[in-house]
């Protein structure tokens, strides 16, 4: 199934949701096996001394062996890299904001400390992704500015606000959906920092998920007032999501090179169309309607026609003018700038140890 | 970080910290939401020592030639029992 594992679906998808979300993380697991695997075919030696650098690089990846830290890669690699990497990074810090903005309020205790144990989830990620950039020769520090600055981005979708507490459930449901068909490909991504930290990302987010899906599906089997507080969350959810896979592929820039390099697995348009044809079943056993009239089933493609979000809307939010950009980077910087006296005091602590320590030994 | 009593550490991944206590604190909030282990281990990243995969042939090399450190190398005639 190595490198063609992402075929249509014979017909509507049946399985229950569970059962789509253990085929992903299925594909995650695969990918684990696979690296092993390829970690114990082993490779040939580093490059001879008169050997062409770039035939050796590519001579590693198409044998589908990982890139590690200290081996020579393109610059343009690197760059990609520490490019998607760091973007990945801030969208999991940036996106603890839409949801931590329900924590104080979530509608009982086991609620709460979900939405906390999720919330905490999102910083590890972020934290495992910053360390796998780290390994490309940028420092923390750096990153971090970069996001300050407004240099580097964030994933757009948490440019939108969370009105309600259904829309809780839908970030759970569809946001982190939309993420894990996105990030499992990830997880055989050519670069070893990123993939071995992607696996263990993936492993966490089908908890995500899952519990999105028991927001909505709670409320959506409540009250005739609970179920349109479900259904208004998934209307204003359902594009932004789809949205998340960027533009469709003619106009997408990093695409063929990313492929090339074996860092981007599947196309934009591939996996928007497999995200949707997973949600179509899932949102009949929930029991809400996808706003889509155009949605519908084609034989012809064994897979479903839909609407495509509007890629306007999406590059006016991914240039800053979505409904909460300046919101969640001024409480971002507002954060880091907060946390300055806690960061220096651990310091001045650590250096004050230090000192002790030296005294005692001298 | 050691998974279990009886596993031996395995390398999990990096964190920032000022100091050797916090790592370990940091460590723990990092690494082990879901009771991944029982023990950590920090070390600071500029006391590593690493050898280059790039100088994978040279480094490894003389334990390439001799097979006969392997069991496996022998030739055990039939019949015999208990070697």
């Amino acid at each position: 199934m190595y490198g063609n594992d992402f075929s249509a679906p014979s017909g509507p998808p049946n399985g229950a949701p569970d059962e789509v979300t253990g085929g992903l993380l299925g594909e995650v697991e695969a990918a684990e096996a696979e690296l092993r695997a390829a970690a114990a075919r082993g490779r040939r030696g580093g490059p001879t001394p008169d050997e062409d650098l770039a035939a050796y690089f590519a001579e590693v990846v198409d044998a589908e062996q990982k890139i590690e830290p200290r081996d020579w890669m393109p610059d343009a690699y690197r760059r990609t890299l520490i490019r998607q990497i760091a973007q990945h990074a801030h969208s999991e810090i940036i996106g603890m904001q839409p949801e931590g903005n329900w924590i104080s309020r979530a509608p009982s205790l086991k609620r709460k400390a979900i939405l906390l144990a999720k919330v905490q989830d999102e910083a590890g990620h972020g934290l495992y992704l910053y360390a796998a950039a780290e390994t490309l020769g940028i420092s923390r520090d750096e990153l971090v500015q970069l996001l300050l600055d407004g240099r580097q981005k964030y994933s757009s979708i948490f440019n939108y606000p969370t009105v309600s507490w259904a829309d809780v459930g839908a970030i759970g449901w569809l946001v982190d959906g939309a993420a894990i068909v996105n990030q499992v490909p990830l997880c055989r991504c050519s670069y070893g920092p990123y993939a071995r930290a992607m696996i263990r990302v993936c492993k966490e987010e089908s908890f995500h998920q899952r519990q999105g899906y028991e927001i909505l599906h709670t409320l959506a089997h409540g009250t005739p007032e609970q179920h349109a507080m479900a259904q208004d969350a998934v209307d204003r959810w359902w594009y932004p999501s789809l949205a998340m896979f960027g533009p469709p592929d003619g106009n997408s820039t990093h695409s063929a090179q990313s492929m090339a390099w074996k860092i981007k697995r599947f196309s934009n348009d591939d996996l928007r169309q497999r995200f949707v044809d997973m949600c179509v079943q899932q949102a009949e056993i929930l029991g809400v309607r996808i706003p889509d009239a155009e949605l519908r089933w084609n034989d012809e493609r064994q897979a479903y026609d839909y609407t495509q979000p509007d890629y306007d809307e999406l590059m006016r939010v991914i240039s800053g003018d979505g409904p909460c950009n300046r919101e969640r980077m001024a409480h971002r910087r507002a954060a880091h700038a907060d946390g300055q006296w806690v960061r220096e005091a651990a310091a001045a602590y650590a250096a004050k140890r230090a000192g002790q320590k030296e005294t005692v030994a001298a | 970080m050691r998974a279990r009593r009886g596993l031996s550490h395995t390398h999990v991944g990096s964190l920032h910290a000022p100091d050797a206590e916090l790592a370990l604190r940091n460590a723990r909030d990092l690494y082990t939401r879901r009771q991944e282990g029982v023990s950590i281990w920090v070390v600071p990243a500029g006391a590593i020592t690493a050898s280059s995969p790039d100088e994978k042939d040279a480094f490894f090399d003389p334990a390439a030639d001799k097979v006969y450190r392997h069991p496996t190398f022998y030739e055990v005639p039939d019949g015999v029992a208990h070697l």
